[in-house]
């Protein structure tokens, strides 16, 4: 203890110091969640009992081929080297050769992953737009016949198999009515147009396909992906609204929305602003999760549409042992995980001031 | 000149467990003068503030023979008129600011929020008034609480927020829900003469919610004593002394007194008969 004052008081860190040390944070902890999730597919990767070494050359090898084979791959190294090299690999995007496509894991990724990731982002945008307000509603007026409705769908959304509903869509839409497009990403011919006329950018038809202005091709993507984007946003549609209604509920039952109605605020600014802005918060969470799983690739409803996605490509690789495939599809799957948890925590923090101090 | 008149109101919730009866027929009426009402917690204070804005949420309802304010019958107006009425002409100091505040929105956004939208004010007009209101409630630095979040503000600096934003649109009636309990003695003094002044200069209604009833006492013109929902006393605030009721007289003695002997305090009498 001192008796004289200390004449430089403690400065707070400047708002930038801060800023840089959360980011820092998020950063490391990134890192920290990518090189758990490494070594744990590493540790799987032990303990199949797939022999790699045959998995590449094949039963017929010599013993000869076998220990090159061996060397080639690292496995001669003790397991900590090995681990190091698969890191290396993984970072650089070495995931190894496929057996089943005899292309590189990496390159069968950025064709598959694309697909997917154009089917999930449609299908949130989807649940999104319609969950929102549909939980939003419901929580204004619970009891009333439009709550029941929201509360019906929401429960058919849980009770319904994907396949069944995509099954009946298909009958119904692209079989009876004709509405949209069958199977598939595209129509066959237009896949030759797409595969020829139109420069690979991000891999996601519709996206390539406008930026190209090849606005026919664009169109069959579109009636291609309604259905199997429908079906899946009903299902993240069914779960953001009942999550949206129920914290919609908490907020509302606030003191602060009563002081709103005492400032003579509007009804409709009482509850999509003061209210909803509160309910993004929580939400957030709720629909990078709900993004998250439908980016893991939904197998049975690629496998219904025919939709050449991760999830299929994923499930294909299981069945066949091809294990180079199956984990590098399981890093970026978890990879897609690790990225959307951080981005989800970005916005948390931008939507509610009292987690940034 | 009455300015509010209340006859017989009830508020009363239909729970699983039964129906509660908040508030069981109180009657007042108010001049432009200041009136307190006091009572312990739970007795039905906020509830019957927050009837006169017919803002009592379901299942609670509120039944009265008669709700007028300046010749208006609260009970008959449509939620349209109602609204037009909230803020701008009855205004009310919401109890806790810890809870009353929006907590995602910046306090400059809510504070002028009425003026932006009621008043379609804009830039340095909205912003000069914004903080001429949080001067006038002795905020020394106002820019900084426009741009804080009400989780960066103390309970006392909440409570000053809140009595600024209230007061902005300049009400006929103000309810004031435990405006400075929050508040240490030197600001309380100084915002307990902000709401002297407007009930003087512009001849505002001033209804003061409290628990304490020296302040209560000394502060205002009438008090009404409230238990479990009813009335159980009312009177000027000067013959607080000379009050029958024995709930009022067990609050009174409640009080230490500067000076008076150290004995415990004594306990609140409750006696059921009182409760009707
Ligand atoms: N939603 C509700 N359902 C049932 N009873 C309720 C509800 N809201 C309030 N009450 C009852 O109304 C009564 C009066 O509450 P009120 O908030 O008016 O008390 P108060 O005098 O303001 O108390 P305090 O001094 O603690 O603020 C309480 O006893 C409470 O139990
Ligand atoms: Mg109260």
């Amino acid at each position: 203890m001192t008796l004289i004052p200390d004449p430089t008081p403690t400065r707070r860190p400047s708002r930038a110091a801060r800023r840089a040390r959360t980011a820092a944070g998020l950063i490391l902890s990134l890192v920290a969640t990518l090189l758990g999730l490494l070594l744990v597919t590493f540790f799987i990767g032990r303990i199949v009992p797939i022999d790699p070494v045959l998995a590449v050359i094949g039963e017929r090898a010599t013993a000869a081929q076998y220990a090159a084979a061996r060397e080639a791959l690292g496995l001669d190294q003790p397991v900590w080297m090995q681990f190091l090299i698969y890191v290396r690999d993984a970072l650089t995007g070495n995931f190894g050769t496929s057996i089943l496509t005899r292309r590189p894991v990496m390159e069968d990724i950025a064709r598959v992953f694309p697909a997917t990731l154009e089917l999930a982002t449609i299908a949130t945008i989807f649940g999104v737009l319609l969950g929102i307000p549909a939980g939003v509603v419901a929580a204004t007026r619970p009891g009333s016949w439009i709550d029941q409705l929201v509360r019906l769908v929401g429960l058919a959304g849980y009770s319904m198999p994907v396949f069944w509903l995509g099954l009946m869509g298909l009958l119904l839409f692209y079989g009876i009515l004709g509405w949209v497009g069958g199977p598939g990403r595209l129509d066959s011919g237009y896949e030759m147009m797409f595969e020829f006329d139109v420069p690979r950018v991000t891999g996601m038809i519709l996206i390539d396909t406008a930026l190209a202005g090849k606005w026919d091709i664009f169109r069959n993507a579109v009636s291609h992906i309604v259905l199997p984007a429908g079906v899946l946003g009903y299902y993240s549609m069914a779960y953001i609204s009942r999550m949206t209604r129920s914290f919609m509920m908490n907020e509302l039952s606030q003191e602060y929305i009563t002081t709103a109605r005492v400032k003579g605020m509007p009804e409709w600014r009482v509850v999509w602003v003061h209210a909803l802005r509160n309910v993004m918060v929580p939400l957030i969470t709720v629909i990078a999760l709900s993004y998250a799983t439908l980016l893991e690739g939904s197998v049975l409803t690629e496998t219904v549409f025919a939709w050449p996605g991760l999830g299929l490509y994923i499930t294909n690789a299981l069945f066949s042992a091809d294990m180079a495939a199956v984990m590098g599809g399981t890093i970026v799957v978890g990879a897609v995980f690790v990225f959307l948890n951080m981005l989800s925590d970005v916005l948390y923090r931008l939507v509610d001031p009292r987690a940034r101090s | 000149m009455t300015l509010l008149s209340v006859k017989d109101l009830y508020v009363t919730f239909r729970t699983e467990s039964g129906i509660v009866e908040a508030v069981r027929g109180v009657s007042f009426d108010l001049g432009r003068e200041r009136l307190g009402i006091v009572g312990e917690s739970g007795s039905g204070k906020t509830m019957t503030g927050r009837s006169v804005l017919r803002l009592i949420r379901p299942p609670g309802r509120i039944d009265a023979v008669e709700m007028t304010f300046d010749g208006i019958d609260l009970l008959k107006i449509s939620e349209r008129q109602m609204r037009a009425l909230r803020g701008k002409r009855i205004a009310m100091v919401m109890q806790d600011p810890k809870y009353s505040l929006n907590p995602v929105m910046r306090v400059g956004e809510q504070l002028t929020e009425g003026l932006r939208r009621r008043d379609g004010l804009r830039g340095a007009e909205l912003h000069r008034k914004a903080i001429a209101a949080l001067e006038a409630v002795q905020i020394r630095d106002p820019e900084r609480v426009l741009r804080a979040y009400p989780h960066e503000l103390s309970g006392g600096m909440g409570q000053r927020v809140m009595i600024a934003m209230m007061l902005i649109p300049q009400p006929d009636l103000l309810i004031a829900d435990e405006p400075t309990s929050a508040l240490d003695v030197t600001v309380q003094a100084e915002v307990l003469s902000i709401l002297d002044g407007l009930v003087r200069d512009r001849g505002m209604g001033l209804i003061f919610i409290s628990h304490d009833l020296r302040l209560v006492g000394r502060f205002c013109d009438r008090v009404l004593v409230m238990y479990k929902g009813r009335v159980v006393e009312e009177l000027e605030a000067k013959h607080l002394m000379q009050a029958q009721h024995p709930y009022t007289q067990g609050l009174l003695n409640c009080l230490p007194r500067i000076g008076g002997d150290r004995g415990p305090l004594p306990g609140l009498d409750r006696a059921a008969a009182w409760a009707g």
